[in-house]
């Protein structure tokens, strides 16, 4: 016997004492010991060497030698492979690479093997201690959500307390920016939004899904009654049942039609974490059964997507603009910012709870100047102050064009630049001066589209022009209502072109409004969630930029072609046909590659796998969504889900998932990665957590890892999807895979919670973004896009247009289609096609509707479900026992309908009705109502899909119609409405 | 000398997230603390009530909250009423004992601001602690401070004295203090409540094009007195601010190069936006 084999026979002889001694010291092990009666066999290939273990009732014993039946059997192809698999803090990829080229081969009962391999894993994970003793039986966890990262106490198995974090002695420094004789350090804590403070009362909701739940008119053995969907009343069931169901439907739809007859998606977002998003989990079962995925619609992005991307590129950005560096460069160098369609202070940029608002205190002890342009006063507008500037919804791009129009006319503009830096500007000037279409676009010519004088136009366009000015368009940059109007194309292109005119990049001259572009530390990796997780998915996440070097997974593939776009589903179930457009962050034309459903070859989707947050408030013209549900050709509905609302009431069968505090994960403040690349630059500091399973799941709630796991072992999948790992285990390899192991132990900071990165010195801090390109430089700021193949020139040289720089004409429309008239080739105003233009539907419904993301909710998150968000009287308005979603109209137009302040109103056109509170007030320009989007709650007082909604989802009423034909982009701020009292229901 | 808690509220750096009204129910709701507190219902109990405000007219209006709360008064109507059921600690804290005030309901009538509150099921007033429990376990902020994000509230411990010299220093003010109860809760930039503004802007003529005012001055007159002047900005826009409501007759000069004086009379009754003026 060779040493190596004698190591082997060793190790197996150790292995049994190393379990006898654990289950000694550990109760939970000697518990999970005692749940399975099995024989488990490790060996070579062979059979030249093994060892075989007997458990039973709770002991192990083990004998040397092959068994000839074993339950469980792990056998290595040589005993190199076994030395190197075996060995304690083993390298995973040896373990992955042992198992992908057959050298592992791991056979046996699903549930057997998972149980063996738990046990195994186990070994390396017992004993670890996680959060802080604070005394009087409370423990302090860490938790991370999608409005900043969180303190959780916890009593008796119970969360007790959820708080900002306050750092202590041990965390790293703040960094301090000098400006203007003074110095801004933000202060050592996070910040967290409302909702975030409300996540107990979301834990412990009323509303909380407990256990499987069945229609109970649903018979998958006899009839469906698809049409009692979102009507019948549910019956609880065991998981065994549910999850009984659910597999042998999947085994039973790709039997009759094929995998693509199975159809899932997901809400824009989910409950926080790398494992837990849905670009992680989620992707690696759905790969690994096959299916129709639901493709996203660029959400929030649509113009800057569908539009400004032909100007300068940024398809890694989704069409927004790069941060790098902002926040030193504004506070030093700005003097006005113009906020444009940009209310950070409610939106929060995006998971980025206050931490803006810190440095945004910042420009009022500056005194820097501040423009606001929404037609809604909004929330940043009624803080910091400034001149707020009122357009009527849609009409944005018109205000632009005639800035453009007195800069050129006045000569205000950077001539040099426009001259050396950008392409086309002759086209457009001529254009804008009306020598094209015999209409010069002046501050006159404006104020008939938007209702804003022309002389507030030239005063703004002179002060611009003058003053080093800063736009944030959107929250962050990106975003913004204005880009979700049927004219949000040409607005996001507008605002290129502006910042074109005016010297991108120069000191003082940039877009941003210290929302992003903090001087924190971006060389440290950890990735965001839209690397991908675990999910082993090459294709659809950003995993292959550095996760998956760095943490080796089995690559999970689907096989199916065909997708549905999400804003299509009701046409592809109702109508059995649809088209779409891709959001495709790769490469400019990627967007222009049409498809089709069903797709060649495919079946139609039988089957729909729902996931998330419901899209009845957060999609568009959403009765379609009821309706489609209601539909025979869906044969199985199962919806996952952790509350009891929105589109959970529509499933057949409901699979209670957990919320994040009662699993583990891991995940840093802000950090989406992927298409908002250094997304933390947000933050203050940079905040990775380890995030804590804080409590056991309630009631028989499941961690959605764990539901996908449960079906995968009914589907023989449980190895590939899980790798015989536990959420901890995928922790601990995400922990690995990052730069923390270089500051910080496993054991510490699963014991602490969370670390702050440290910031970099002053001279290492990141350059100003788009310094480089105004000074014709190779790029300088630290992100990888555009892709080496998208240069022109040299690499690193230009912008990802054609050209190299930002196009006015821009070559990519150009070649794609230069004569769409909804996307000429340069920024155009083209009035809305639904707004005061569209004339026999204004005179019906003559107030336009905006719905922006709500300010103390986050999607659906928040809302409902009993949440101590409800309470907000600018949220909901309790009336009669019912908490009512907010709308809000000008005086002026309440008064002519008879309406005050806390009237029920009915809002409604021909796509439905929605019955809301009013709020009565000036903050929306006449001929304009607001009301959030996002309300979590679906209550139609009769037929679902046909009758008016009391839960608040105002997007029932916005228009179906692609933003522009050519795209897969929402215009919900284009939307008609007429408001009357309500009577209550007839 | 003894120091009490102070909680301090600025109006002007408030932005209405309600993280403090969040924080507060994230405290007490399902949480007892026993010696101090019963758990606070769900739903319904505000004991830190942000309300909005909003002043002017179109397109010239602004948007603030008020932060409402027991005022930890040091000459406190309850405690006067409760019978021992209410008291006052050393540290300012006022507290309600939860079980000598049960089925007291009367007591939520003893506040003269509204912020003693019914707990139905638990048939107890309620209200703010200025969660005394965490003081006491050392904490150094109540959870609505700690969960504020620019600081509009602030807890402080001080003396009467150095109370004020904050005051003075700062400008602090109590909220409706015609009811002389010596209240813990102070209020920064309370004009933004509880006064008014005259606004508008100013246009003019030239070369065929109505243009903005920009650097018109005016002046805010009061019979011959004058109250205030200003420029207009470059949108033409001007705003007399802290002016008290129901204030009277009010004459309004602008001036600009060129032109002829322009003069308005008005009579204040609320935040007024007067429209745009133009000037010939």
């Amino acid at each position: 016997m060779s040493f190596k084999e004698l190591k082997f026979t060793a190790t197996l002889y150790g292995l049994e004492k190393l379990i006898r001694i654990k289950a000694k010291r550990y109760p939970s092990y000697a518990r999970h010991l005692a749940t399975k009666d099995i024989t488990a066999q490790v060996k070579l290939k062979d059979n030249t060497a093994g060892r075989y273990y007997i458990f039973k009732n709770g002991n192990v014993t083990s004998k040397s030698g092959i068994h000839p039946n074993p339950d469980v059997c792990m056998a290595f192809e040589d005993v190199e492979v076994a030395a190197r698999i075996l060995k304690p803090g083993r390298n995973l990829l040896d373990f992955i690479n042992a198992g992908k080229n057959f050298q592992l081969a791991i056979q046996g009962a699903d549930d057997q093997v998972m149980w063996f391999l738990e046990t195994l894993n186990q070994l390396f994970t017992l004993g670890l201690e996680y959060g802080t003793d604070m005394g009087k039986g409370v423990k302090r966890y860490t938790s991370n959500t999608n409005g900043g990262p969180v303190f959780v106490y916890v009593k008796d198995g119970k969360i007790i307390r959820i708080t900002p974090i306050e750092f202590d002695e041990k965390d790293a420094r703040p960094w301090t920016i000098t400006a203007r004789g003074k110095n801004f350090t933000p202060p050592r804590k996070t910040t967290v939004s409302p909702y975030t403070l409300a996540w107990k009362s979301m834990v412990y909701s009323p509303d909380r899904l407990l256990y499987p739940l069945k229609r109970v008119d649903f018979d998958p053995h006899g009839n469906r009654n698809p049409q009692n969907r979102g009507i019948s009343g549910y019956e609880r069931i065991s998981w065994d049942e549910a999850l009984d169901i659910v597999a042998s439907e999947i085994k039973r739809v790709k039997r009759e039609y094929g995998p693509g007859a199975i159809m899932n998606g997901s809400g824009s977002h989910h409950t926080w974490g790398n494992l837990g998003y849905w670009l992680s989990t989620r992707l690696r079962f759905f790969n690994s059964v096959g299916f129709t995925p639901i493709t996203h619609n660029p959400d929030s992005w649509e113009g800057w997507y569908w539009g400004a991307v032909h100007h300068w590129g940024h398809t890694m950005r989704l069409g927004g603009a790069e941060t790098y560096g902002t926040v030193e460069d504004l506070l030093k160098n700005c003097e006005m910012v113009v906020f444009w369609s940009s209310d950070p202070e409610a939106t929060s940029g995006v998971y980025g709870a206050h931490e803006g608002t810190i440095r945004r205190q910042w420009l009022k002890e500056l005194g820097i100047k501040m423009v606001h342009i929404d037609p809604y006063y909004n929330h940043t507008a009624a803080w910091l102050g400034g001149k707020w500037l009122a357009p009527k919804p849609g009409t944005d791009s018109a205000l632009a064009l005639a800035i453009a129009y007195v800069w050129i006319t006045e000569n205000l503009y950077d001539q040099e630049y426009v001259a050396t830096r950008t392409e086309g500007f002759e086209k457009w000037k001529d254009y804008i001066l009306g020598k094209e279409d015999g209409i010069p676009k002046t501050p006159e010519w404006q104020e008939e589209e938007t209702g804003v004088p022309a002389r507030d136009v030239r005063a703004l366009a002179r002060e611009w022009g003058k003053k080093k000015t800063y736009l944030v368009a959107g929250g962050i940059i990106g975003f913004g209502g204005a880009c979700r109007t049927a004219t949000g194309t040409q607005w996001a292109r507008a605002m290129v072109c502006l910042m074109a005119m005016q010297g991108l990049g120069k000191p003082g001259v940039n877009m941003g409004c210290l929302q992003q572009g903090t001087p924190v530390n971006t060389k440290f990796y950890f990735p965001g969630y839209a690397e991908g997780g675990l999910s082993g998915d090459l294709e659809g996440t950003a995993m292959a930029v550095s996760l998956y070097q760095r943490m080796p997974q089995l690559p999970t593939v689907n096989t199916v072609y065909q997708r549905v776009p999400r804003l299509k589903i009701p046409e592809a179930i109702l109508e059995g046909r649809c088209i779409g457009y891709p959001t495709d962050s790769k490469t400019i034309e990627g967007q222009f590659l049409k498809y089709e459903y069903p797709a060649p070859g495919y079946p139609k989707v039988k089957m729909y796998y729902k996931y998330g947050g419901s899209h009845f408030g957060t999609m568009v013209d959403t009765n379609r969504y009821a309706r489609a549900y209601r539909s025979e050709e869906l044969e199985f509905v199962v919806n996952q889900s952790i509350w009891f609302e929105g589109e959970a009431r529509f499933a057949d069968i409901i699979l209670p998932a957990c919320t994040s505090f009662e699993r583990w994960d891991i995940g840093e403040f802000a950090n989406c990665g992927g298409y908002i690349n250094h997304s933390y630059t947000q933050c203050n500091h940079r905040v990775i957590v380890l995030q804590h399973k804080c409590i056991e799941p309630l009631g028989e709630s499941k961690s959605d890892y764990q539901i996908f796991l449960e079906l995968a072992k009914r589907l023989g999948l449980a190895i590939p999807y899980s790798e015989g790992m536990t959420e901890l285990d995928w922790c601990k390899r995400m922990f690995d895979a990052s730069d923390l192991p270089q500051y910080i132990t496993w054991k510490e900071f699963l014991k602490k919670g969370y670390f702050v990165v440290p910031n970099p010195p002053e001279e290492l801090r990141d350059p100003v973004a788009y310094r480089w390109y105004a000074e014709d430089r190779p790029k300088d700021t630290p992100e990888i896009s555009p892709l080496p193949a998208d240069y022109t020139e040299e690499y690193g040289k230009g912008l990802q247009t054609q050209s190299g720089k930002i196009e006015f004409e821009c070559s990519s429309l150009k070649r794609f289609d230069p004569d769409d008239p909804e996307r000429p080739v340069i920024c155009k105003y083209l009035p809305a096609w639904e707004g005061p233009h569209t004339t026999e539907l204004y005179k019906k419904y003559p107030l336009q509707l905006i719905s922006p993301h709500p300010r103390y909710s986050f999607h659906t998150m928040g809302d409902g479900k009993g949440s101590f968000i409800n309470e907000i009287e600018d949220h909901r308005v309790q009336i009669d026992g019912h908490y009512y979603w907010v709308i809000r109209i000008n005086p002026e137009d309440a008064g002519a309908r008879g309406i005050k302040n806390n009237d029920l109103v009915k809002v409604y056109n021909d796509r439905g009705e929605v019955i809301c509170a009013a709020q009565v007030t000036a903050r929306v320009r006449p001929g304009t109502v607001h009301a959030y989007e996002s309300s979590a709650l679906y209550e139609p007082l009769g037929e679902p899909g046909n009758s008016a909604d009391r839960g608040g989802c105002v997007n029932i009423l916005t228009p179906s119609r692609m933003i522009i034909k050519k795209s897969h982009g929402m215009a919900a701020n284009s939307c008609l409405v007429e408001v009357s009292k309500w009577e209550g229901e007839k | 000398m003894t120091k009490r808690y102070y909680l301090i509220y600025d109006l002007a750096k408030c932005i209405g997230c309600h993280n403090c009204l969040m924080a507060c129910k994230d405290e007490h709701v399902d949480n007892e603390w026993p010696g101090y507190t019963l758990p606070q219902p769900r739903h319904g109990h505000k004991w830190i009530n942000i309300h909005r405000i909003e002043r002017g007219q179109y397109p010239h209006i602004d948007v603030k909250y008020i932060a409402r709360l027991c005022r930890h008064c040091d000459d406190a109507p309850c405690i006067k009423a409760a019978g021992g059921a209410i008291y006052k600690r050393p540290d300012g804290i006022v507290m309600i004992d939860p079980g000598k005030a049960r089925g007291k309901k009367e007591l939520t009538a003893a506040c003269p601001y509204g912020m003693i509150l019914w707990n139905e099921e638990r048939e107890v007033p309620q209200k703010c602690t200025l969660c005394a429990h965490l003081i006491d376990q050392g904490w150094q902020k109540t959870r609505c401070v700690q969960a504020c994000p620019t600081g509009a509230l602030r807890l402080e411990k001080l003396t009467k004295e150095e109370m004020e010299h904050m005051i003075n220093e700062e400008k602090l003010e109590v909220l409706d203090p015609g009811h002389d109860t010596s209240p813990g809760v102070y209020y920064k930039n309370l004009y933004l409540y509880n006064k008014c503004f005259i606004s508008g802007s100013v246009a003019v003529e030239i070369e065929g094009k109505t243009e903005c005012a920009d650097g018109a001055k005016v002046i805010l007159r009061q019979g011959q007195e004058e109250i205030a002047a200003t420029t207009a900005d470059c949108f033409g826009d001007f705003k007399f601010d802290a002016l008290p409501r129901n204030s009277g007759l009010y004459i309004i000069e602008i001036l600009f190069d060129g032109c002829e004086k322009k003069i308005i009379e008005l009579e204040l009754k609320n935040s007024l936006n007067v429209g745009t003026v133009f000037l010939t």
